[in-house]
């Protein structure tokens, strides 16, 4: 039996079966790591030690008979912008490259409760800024399913470690389509829970009004048990929110009977790459064919959330960012003269481009002069968009569109042009505005056997119904992961 | 002839409130401690850290803000302040500029001048920075985050105060309400209250504003009164001279008399507010400001009003009394202990008043207890000891909180009011002084004094003067 074929949820239960010993799932996973890692780079940091320690550990746990939930003893990999006690945790910056933190990210301890084998920490976009995972110090992370483009990003690596089997599952961040995006590129499940549903403490923030952990995985299955281990009401994070319900397995039910979906024309037009458009389009055909009613509708605002959301995400990481400053830990620049100038030259040198980029727009849009034109503007804009979601959602159950305008660019096309980056963040950034919940689903290839990700948004704290239409989807389609043949022929 | 000129004085003031924890997470407040030993990850600054409010914090302003005339903002906010500096480890400070917790307030001094009310802008919520400590010999700074994340208020005034005497009743009735309050113990030489003086002069009866400065470290009444004279002076030689005085922040040195410019307007920063998206707008309830209300304490003006009413003691008595909360307490209690407020005033009057200034403390640093001077107090009335032993008893219930009956007994302090003893006593005082005893009985009644002194000095004090002077009387005129 291959152990790398089975999802996270078949693992547990081989696991808890004691058909399968929680050492075999890491030695599996860490034998493909190292078979892809030299192409791939999902990874900044592998942990074997501690991985074979966390299993042993597990193991004894499921040995005396001690209850085990469905994750318990899966490889999973986090993130590398949540801290991990003595852990290296980079963000992908030279700036944080020797930074081990003193205290663990809660959504990480609540994947470790659920007993998941932490193998290690996945690369990102610097500092989660950016669509490609091109701008981390560590080196582009690629493509599973064709090394020659982009994973998508931030969350790039956490995705491309699930696609190529290197881990069963995988948190990641999304600040402004962040697991969705790079979920679509890479063919996984990603969501990013309503806001204020995952805890953010321990999480290092890139735009902490915007900012969700959510779950990255093979199926819409592991997605839901992934985001019912992790979602918690955390007392630490201010907005955290207690909510009446986490159970979301119990969503997976193959029924859509009635559920009443709507499709943004807004979102299906100009620039919207014709394969991509066709592929969501019959996936929203499949789900009408199940028993959902599906029509177009003008949700309005689109070409605003762009602005808005590199206004705001651009002003609180501008000032998210200050305190990595040499002086506390992290990098600290050689030969300075002076207070200033070692602030100057370490962040100088510690910062990759696209984030000072960022912090130079954050700096500017909340300087004395500009604050009411810019950042009180694009306020008002989010509350806007967040009036006509709310409008949407008196008439439709679920939002579907797609998740990216294309499918995974080559790598190198997209840092020369960054507001056309920008824009390719246009059909997910709306929902980090307006706190929704969003989720992608992978609904086919293009004709460059590319994946294509399908989008559904839902009303917040509507996780659930999203589940529910992407189980179905699945279960409609009988579409099981697909081992990228690049990937399953090195291993 | 000389123009005349007019001060005027908007004061920001920063008091350190009296929390048990820090504003945004648990970590102790209390002063001292070794370098870095009440900080967690919150306040130095880690990465991935989360602010919590600490709901004390909220309401001690509200208490403040209430105390003090405002109106309670009931959907308030806090922003972050950007600025980079070690002492500030995320290199912004959480504080309010948009929705502070209190707006519109207003406070009455008394001065010679007589009544007036300094009116209050806003008061707001802030954490403190840490501290450095410069090593000249080694050229480094360190960084104690100890007092990183302490909640402050600061209360901002409008430009009502024209001297230095306004300005330190404007201070003393702040203080006074916070103590009372028990927001803060409002030390100025500790650091928990803190005041930026902003000053500019003008013409007598000008109606605009001069250009003002904002000086700082100040730290103690008579600095502020120092600098505010001293930085008078300077604007008015620099208008006199036909120069213009610059917008800036000034350092007042009080060991030079002198104050230095710290930075201009021009390099004054952009402080790029914005509001903090880790936390959550707090919601104040008209029934949480009730609540904040109704545990209000009673405050000087009320706790006036009430001796009047409760206690036959003097105004001007009453007044001291209630200066500071702390003598106010020992007061009640001690009048409360013993059923005789006049006298429990009378020793916080004269002895208690005399030892302080001796030992030049602050009624906030009174140790004794009440329950020890209202038992002194009953001694006293009850005869056991007399006056002058009451007075040497006391200062060691001021300084070691004896409990008196037992220091009484323990030390035979004790009054002899045994007649036979005292007669073989004052029999050898007669027999000692044959000439005071002739002068009595030619009719100096002054040589009386002079008998009762002897006798007393023989019975160490511990004879009631009245008792020897009946007996002297007797029995000189047997």
């Amino acid at each position: 039996m291959d152990i790398l074929k089975l999802t996270a949820l078949e693992l547990g239960e081989k696991i808890r079966k004691k058909e399968i010993a929680v050492r075999e799932a890491v030695d599996a996973v860490l034998a493909r790591a190292e078979a892809a890692e030299p192409v791939i780079n999902s990874y900044v940091t592998i942990d074997r030690e501690g991985a074979y320690r966390q299993a042993a550990e597990i193991q004894k746990k499921i040995d005396s008979g001690e209850p085990a939930g469905p994750l318990a003893g899966v490889p999973a990999a986090v993130k590398d912008n949540m801290c991990i006690r003595g852990q290296l945790t980079t963000c992908s910056s030279r700036i944080l490259s020797n930074f081990k933190p003193a205290y663990t990210a809660e959504a990480v301890e609540n994947l470790r409760k659920a007993g998941a084998v932490i193998i290690g920490k996945t690369n990102m976009d610097e500092f989660a800024m950016g669509s490609t995972t091109e701008t981390s110090y560590y080196g582009p992370t690629k493509n599973p399913h064709n090394t020659a483009h982009v994973p998508g990003g931030s969350s790039g690596g956490s995705c491309a470690a699930v696609a190529a089997e290197e881990c069963f599952l995988a948190l990641g961040s999304d600040t402004g389509g962040s697991i969705r995006q790079p979920s679509s590129f890479c063919g996984v499940v990603g969501l990013k829970p309503t806001y204020g549903t995952v805890s953010r403490y321990g999480l290092i923030a890139y735009g902490s009004s915007l900012d969700q952990i959510g779950p990255i995985t093979k199926d819409v299955a592991d997605c839901a048990a992934l985001l019912e281990a992790v979602a918690s009401h955390d007392t630490k994070d201010s907005t955290s929110i207690p909510r009446e319900d986490y159970r979301f397995t119990e969503a997976l039910a193959d029924d859509v009977k009635g559920l009443r979906i709507g499709i943004p024309r807004d979102y299906m037009g100009e620039g919207l790459d014709g394969e991509v458009k066709e592929a969501v389009l019959r996936a929203a055909e499949v789900l009408e064919e199940r028993g959902a009613s599906v029509e177009m509708f003008d949700l309005g605002l689109v070409k605003y959330a762009i602005p808005a959301y590199y206004t705001i995400a651009a002003a609180e990481a501008s000032s998210n960012l200050e305190r990595f400053d040499g002086v506390k830990y992290g990098y600290r620049a050689s030969g300075y003269d002076g207070l200033h100038d070692m602030y100057k030259k370490t962040r100088s040198e510690g910062f990759g481009a696209e984030v000072k980029r960022r912090i130079m727009l954050g700096s500017f849009v909340l300087s004395s002069g500009y604050y009411d034109a810019y950042y009180l503007k694009a306020l008002r804009v989010k509350a806007l968009i967040k009036q006509s979601f709310d409008r949407a959602f008196e008439k439709y159950d679920v939002i579907l569109g797609p998740a990216a305008p294309t499918t995974a660019p080559e790598l190198g096309s997209s840092l020369s042009d960054p507001i056309k980056m920008y824009l390719g963040d246009i059909y997910t950034i709306s929902v980090n505005l307006a706190g929704l919940p969003g989720m992608s689903v992978p609904v086919g290839r293009d004709s460059r056997n590319l994946p294509v990700g399908m989008q559904l948004i839902g009303n917040v704290f509507q996780e659930k119904t999203l589940i529910r239409a992407a189980y179905t989807y699945e279960c409609a389609t009988q579409k099981q992961f697909e081992t990228p043949a690049q990937i399953g022929k090195e291993a | 002839m000389a123009k005349q000129y007019e001060t005027v004085i908007g004061l920001e003031v920063h008091i350190e409130l009296a929390t048990k924890t820090k504003i945004f997470c648990g970590c102790s407040t209390e002063f001292g401690g070794a370098p870095n030993t009440h900080t967690c990850p919150v306040c130095t600054g880690m990465p991935g850290a989360l602010p919590v409010l600490n709901r004390q914090v909220v309401e001690y302003a509200m208490a403040i803000g209430l105390a003090t005339n405002c109106r309670i903002t009931q959907v308030c906010k806090f922003d972050r302040k950007n600025y980079f500096y070690p002492d500030n480890p995320q290199n912004y400070q959480i504080s309010q500029l948009y929705l502070p917790i209190a707006r519109d307030g207003w406070v009455e001094i008394e001065t010679g001048a007589g009544r007036k009310k300094v009116r209050i802008h806003e008061m707001h919520m802030e954490e403190d920075a840490g501290k450095l400590v410069h090593d000249e010999w080694d050229d480094t700074s360190l960084v104690d985050y100890n007092r990183s994340g302490v909640p402050l208020v600061e209360i901002v005034s409008e430009p009502d105060m024209r001297s230095a005497e306004e300005v330190i009743a404007y201070l003393e009735k702040l203080r006074m309400i916070v103590q009372y309050l028990g927001a803060s113990d409002c030390k100025l030489q500790e650091g928990s209250m803190r005041a930026d003086v902003n000053l500019s002069v003008r013409e007598a009866g000008s109606g605009k504003l001069g250009t003002r400065t904002e000086m700082k470290n100040l730290n103690s009444f008579k600095a502020i009164a120092r600098a505010i004279e001293g930085e008078r002076e300077r604007q008015i030689e620099l208008l006199e001279a036909g120069k213009e005085v610059v917008q800036e922040t000034r350092r007042w040195d009080d060991n030079k008399e002198h104050s230095y410019a710290m930075r201009s307007k021009e390099d004054a920063q952009d402080y790029r507010y914005f509001p903090e998206p880790d936390l959550v707008p707090i919601v104040i309830s008209d029934e949480w400001i009730a609540e904040v209300k109704a545990r209000q304490p009673e405050l000087r003006t009320e706790k006036l009003e009430r001796y009047k009413r409760e206690f036959d003691i003097p105004r001007y008595d009453a007044e001291i009394i209630t200066e500071s909360k702390r003598m106010a307490d020992i007061f009640e209690e001690t009048a409360a202990l013993c059923g005789k407020p006049k006298k429990a005033a009378n020793w916080l009057m004269v002895e208690t008043m005399r030892l302080m200034k001796e030992h030049d403390m602050e009624p906030e640093d009174l140790t004794f207890s009440p329950a020890n001077l209202a038992k002194l107090i009953e001694l006293a009335d009850a005869g056991t000891v007399n006056s002058s032993v009451a007075k040497k008893v006391f200062e060691k219930i001021f300084t070691d909180d004896v409990e008196p009956e037992a220091y009484v007994k323990e030390q035979g302090l004790g009054m002899v009011n045994d007649e036979d003893a005292l007669r073989g006593v004052i029999e050898k005082v007669l027999a000692d002084n044959p000439k005071a005893v002739e002068d009595y009985r030619g009719g100096k009644e002054k040589a009386m004094g002079a008998l009762v002194g002897q006798t007393m000095r023989a019975m160490k004090g511990k004879a009631d003067p009245g008792m020897v002077n009946a007996m002297l009387k007797k029995m000189l005129q047997d």
